[in-house]
């Protein structure tokens, strides 16, 4: 941090540095999240999610969790948007397709998370953590993170395991039933133009 | 108070917590609501990583994010083979469409 203020040849303490950062990327996250929810266009809102999850990356960073903010890059943004963005191709019709729920279901959605927003700032603010002065004596939390998951974490690294064999499984077999749907539906689509045809005659 | 406490990071959390929610309670796109479910999944690994780093010290926090993003891919995956296999029996993403689910 103290070399990012050097370079930026700022006067600031070594303070500032991260808590500049720390706005930047909040700043960052909650504005694209508020995009993900309010754009219609379904692809902005993949491209919102992206930037959103950067931002999340980018206080993981500050967290000093450097290995979970480049699992966060590699796995949420080059696997799950790029599948994302798979499954936007795969069901388009036209990307401002939009169906909306009426106006009193969305003001009480909205008034109830607001109120959950509430209680959790409340609670938030009267909560007294213990405050912790921050080790950092741990040189290379990689290492010691290797070593949580394969020790104390090992029965759910395991069973992170085996529900991704599951996982593999039943995608397998949504991919494998989709044929069979297929031929109902060319079969459906035959009976429907032979029905019309018979109109037609 | 320090520059960056627990607290901030805790606001943060909750901020994306609830516009992940208000993004899938009002919004009627399968796939929208799907995105908004991996933006309160952000939202609370931000809660893990924060709590492990400030309150504990230790590294309980950041393993189980890294679980929450194994549970969060797997989910990915089967969701958006749902949605295709539902969208191609309706040909639409409307959730309102599938009303009859609820029994």
């Amino acid at each position: 941090m103290n070399s990012i203020a050097s370079i930026l040849a700022l006067s600031v303490d070594a303070q500032t540095v991260p808590a500049v950062l720390f706005y930047l990327f909040a700043g960052i996250s909650a504005a694209s999240a508020l995009g993900v929810v309010l754009s219609r266009n379904i692809v902005r809102t993949a491209v919102c999610l992206l930037f959103t999850l950067v931002g999340v990356a980018g206080l993981y960073f500050l967290l000093e969790s450097e290995f979970l903010a480049a699992v966060q890059l590699v796995v949420y943004v080059g696997g799950t948007l790029i599948l994302i963005v798979f499954g936007v191709m795969l069901t388009s019709k036209s990307p401002f397709s939009r169906f909306e729920p009426k106006a009193g279901e969305v003001v009480v959605a909205i008034a109830a998370c607001i109120i959950l927003f509430a209680a959790l700032v409340m609670a938030i603010r009267s909560a007294d953590f213990r405050p912790q002065t921050l080790d950092t004596t741990q040189k290379y939390p990689v290492v010691a993170l290797g070593q949580a998951l394969l020790g104390d974490y090992l029965v759910p690294f395991e069973l992170a395991s085996v529900v991704l064999l599951v996982v593999m499984i039943g995608a397998a077999y949504l991919a494998k039933s989709r044929k069979r749907d297929d031929k109902r539906a060319v079969a459906r689509g035959a009976a429907t133009l032979s029905q019309k045809a018979r109109q037609w005659s | 108070m320090d520059p960056l406490a627990l607290q901030h990071y805790l606001a943060v959390g909750a901020i994306l917590f609830v516009i992940g929610l208000i993004g899938f309670v009002t919004r009627r796109n399968l796939i929208v609501m799907f995105l908004c479910t991996e933006l309160m999944f952000q939202g609370v690994t931000i809660n893990l990583v924060a709590f492990g780093r400030y309150l504990n010290n230790d590294l309980g926090g950041q393993a189980f994010t890294i679980f929450v993003l194994v549970i969060a891919a797997a989910e990915a995956s089967l969701a958006l083979g749902l949605v295709v296999l539902l969208f191609r029996q309706k040909n639409t993403l409307d959730a309102d469409a599938w009303r009859e689910l609820k029994g």
